[in-house]
């Protein structure tokens, strides 16, 4: 499938500190694509200079395999992670507002009741919990029918109902063929919606692939959790590397079904055991390592 | 240009001011306080200008028997007299401007103190010098032709026009600095709404606003103190049009790059009150320093009144003031061009 936007050699300095070093990535028509990194790694800038918010110190962008256009806003939609409204405009006023922005606008019925916004319309801006203002700039970045959506961590300060709202509502935008661009701190999220992942760290994308294909390259094996009293044997006898954190013993194995042999035949009671594969978010630890970022 | 754009960002505009009760209640309130205040105190025939201390302290009827002090100076419009029981606490008042004049009672002469440092002081010095001349030494006192205005007639222009300054200023400048720094502005740019659709639209919607209380205030305001009219109310409207374009123009440009709203409020206040005092709000420049006149020429508040203040007493059509409505288009078109050359959306 032919890539619908493509980043080539992006660069951007802030008072002489590279925000987004050299990034480049394509991403495909029809796919949920996230933008993954520790704080600070440039995935907000990098998105808001592919959106046309802030203009980079170089590289080139291509849309649908052309430099963007005048009509690229009308074809994109965008959620900011930081924004705002007019305060004491109501729901149904901003809706109306936007719409009346773009030229061929989805109708606000649609829009309404896709993002259950049916009992807000007449509350205004300033009224709005946090969940149901997400929901409002989720249809804001809908209103025009955009081919590609950048969501810059939507789901931040959501609670889990509207977080698993919003994901269905992601879900389906993908499957009209709808091309999204994601951030998020959720690895969680990620996993369940992004078709293919790019990892950034100070500046630079450090990892690209699918969910699947980052977790088997970077991470090996999987780890094992027992009860210390389901043992009954010299934990050096043991051919994995293990570790004990209250009252468990954890073992790190390659193989899980030869590890489990090997535990049978210790005669190690398994009925307490359980297993943790490897996830994203062992990924991003990986790659990002454990240190705290501002 | 996208009309429908700015039609939409207009019509936002204008939900937002309405609704916020305490912005519109006080663009309405301001100027109705200041003109009911001044003219509460100038239509009062007993306002008094200068004080006036007497010592020793008797009735006042007794006083105005005692011959001492002329009738004639007692029985001044402009005078109020305050009576202190011994000289020492009358010329604490005095040393500190509390009072203009002292005067002895008991004094034949009278016998008076000033502070020399006190303009007011000399003023009260000649109405008591006066009065003690006999009267054929009077020059002949003449009444000038005309109908004659009151102050509050002259004021009045001003004070519209100083509050349709700060809702300009602020409404535009401080508004949109508001929203650059809180990611409204952002939010708009990710749509295809232009620059120049944005500006016009926060432009017309400030005009709109601010005619539309003009005109209630004027008219409310006439109510009470039927106001001198020698012109065309459709001058004048048309005046406050252009004067409320050019300044809202200043509001943008100052709009254009703000990001702190801090420093903006500050730059404002820096241009506000020198354009206030400068423009002939509260009194005339006639007679003061060249130089200041011609810096007043650079405020497009100055143009604004003189201009409006010209059809009100004088019934000056609009050829007549052709100069003025050329300096307010010109402002705006500067103005209007530099905001839009170097506005910018982000923070």
């Amino acid at each position: 499938m032919k890539p619908i936007l493509e980043i080539i050699a992006l660069h951007k300095k802030f008072k002489r500190e590279p925000a987004v070093d050299g990034v480049s990535f394509a991403v495909r028509e029809g796919i949920c694509f996230g933008l993954l990194g520790p704080n600070g790694a440039g995935k907000t800038t990098t998105l808001e200079i592919v959106e046309d918010i802030i203009l980079p110190d170089s590289g080139e962008i291509l849309y649908q395999g052309q430099p963007r256009s005048l009509s690229f806003r009308e074809e994109i939609g965008i959620q900011f992670q930081h924004t705002s409204l007019l305060n004491f405009l109501t729901v149904a006023e901003t809706l109306d507002s936007f719409h009346r922005l773009y030229q061929k606008p989805e109708q606000l019925t649609t829009l309404i009741s896709r993002c259950e916004l049916e009992s807000l319309l007449a509350r205004r801006n300033n009224q709005l919990s946090g969940g149901q203002l997400q929901r409002l700039m989720l249809a804001l970045a809908l209103i025009n029918r955009p081919q590609l959506i950048f969501l810059d961590e939507p789901s931040t300060g959501l609670d889990p109902q509207s977080r698993r709202n919003l994901w269905e509502i992601v879900q389906q935008i993908k499957k009209e063929g709808k091309t999204i661009i994601l951030t998020t701190h959720s690895m969680e999220e990620a996993e369940y919606l992004c078709d293919e992942i790019a990892i950034m760290d100070q500046g630079k994308i450090i990892a690209w692939d699918t969910p699947s294909s980052l977790i088997k390259t970077h991470c090996h094996g999987s780890s094992i959790r027992l009860p210390t009293s389901a043992l009954h044997l010299d934990l050096d006898r043991l051919p994995f590397p293990w570790t004990t954190r209250n009252s468990s013993v954890i073992l790190e194995v390659n193989e899980l079904h030869e590890a489990m042999n090997t535990l049978l035949d210790l005669d190690v009671d398994l009925s307490e055991m359980s297993i943790h594969s490897p996830n994203l978010e062992d990924v991003f630890l990986a790659l990002t390592g454990r240190k705290l970022r501002d | 240009m996208n009309f429908k754009r700015m039609w939409a960002m207009f019509q936002a505009r204008n939900h937002e001011f309405f609704r916020d009760r305490a912005a519109f209640g006080w663009n309405f309130a301001f100027p109705f306080l200041i003109i009911l205040g001044f003219g509460l105190i100038f239509s009062n025939r007993d306002h008094q200008t200068f004080k006036v201390g007497i010592f020793p302290a008797v009735p006042l009827l007794e006083a105005q028997t005692s011959g001492a002090i002329p009738q004639t100076f007692l029985e001044s419009n402009y005078l109020e007299f305050i009576e202190f029981s011994d000289q020492a606490r009358g010329e604490e008042r005095l040393r500190h401007h509390k009072i203009d004049l002292l005067i002895e009672r008991t004094s034949p002469g009278p016998r008076y103190w000033i502070n020399d440092s006190s303009p007011t002081g000399y003023l009260a010095e000649q109405l008591l010098l006066a009065a003690l001349l006999p009267a054929d030494q009077f020059p002949l006192r003449q009444l000038v032709n005309g109908q004659q205005s009151r102050y509050l007639d002259w004021l009045f222009p001003g004070i519209l026009a100083m509050n349709m300054m700060f809702s300009a200023l602020w409404g535009v400048g401080y508004v949109v600095v508001r929203y650059r720094k809180n990611g409204t502005l952002k939010r708009l740019k990710a749509t295809p709404l232009t620059a120049l659709e944005y500006l016009s639209a926060q432009m017309l919607s400030r005009i709109f606003l601010l005619l539309f209380t003009t005109t209630i205030v004027w008219f409310g305001a006439d109510l009470i103190f039927h106001f001198q009219v020698q012109g065309s109310y459709l001058l004048i409207f048309f005046l406050f049009f252009l004067g409320g374009l050019s300044l809202c123009s200043i509001g943008l440009v100052l709009a254009a790059r703000g990001t702190s709203e801090e420093f903006t409020s500050g730059v404002l206040n820096f241009i506000s009150w020198p354009m206030m005092f400068l423009s002939e709000v509260w009194f005339s420049l006639e007679g003061s320093p060249v130089w200041i006149q011609k810096i007043a020429l650079l405020f497009p508040l100055t143009h604004l009144l003189n201009a409006v203040r010209r059809v009100m007493s004088e019934g000056a059509d609009l050829m007549a003031v052709q100069v003025e409505c050329l300096a307010l288009a010109g402002f705006t078109i500067i103005f209007l061009t530099i905001a839009a050359l170097i506005f910018s959306w982000n923070d």
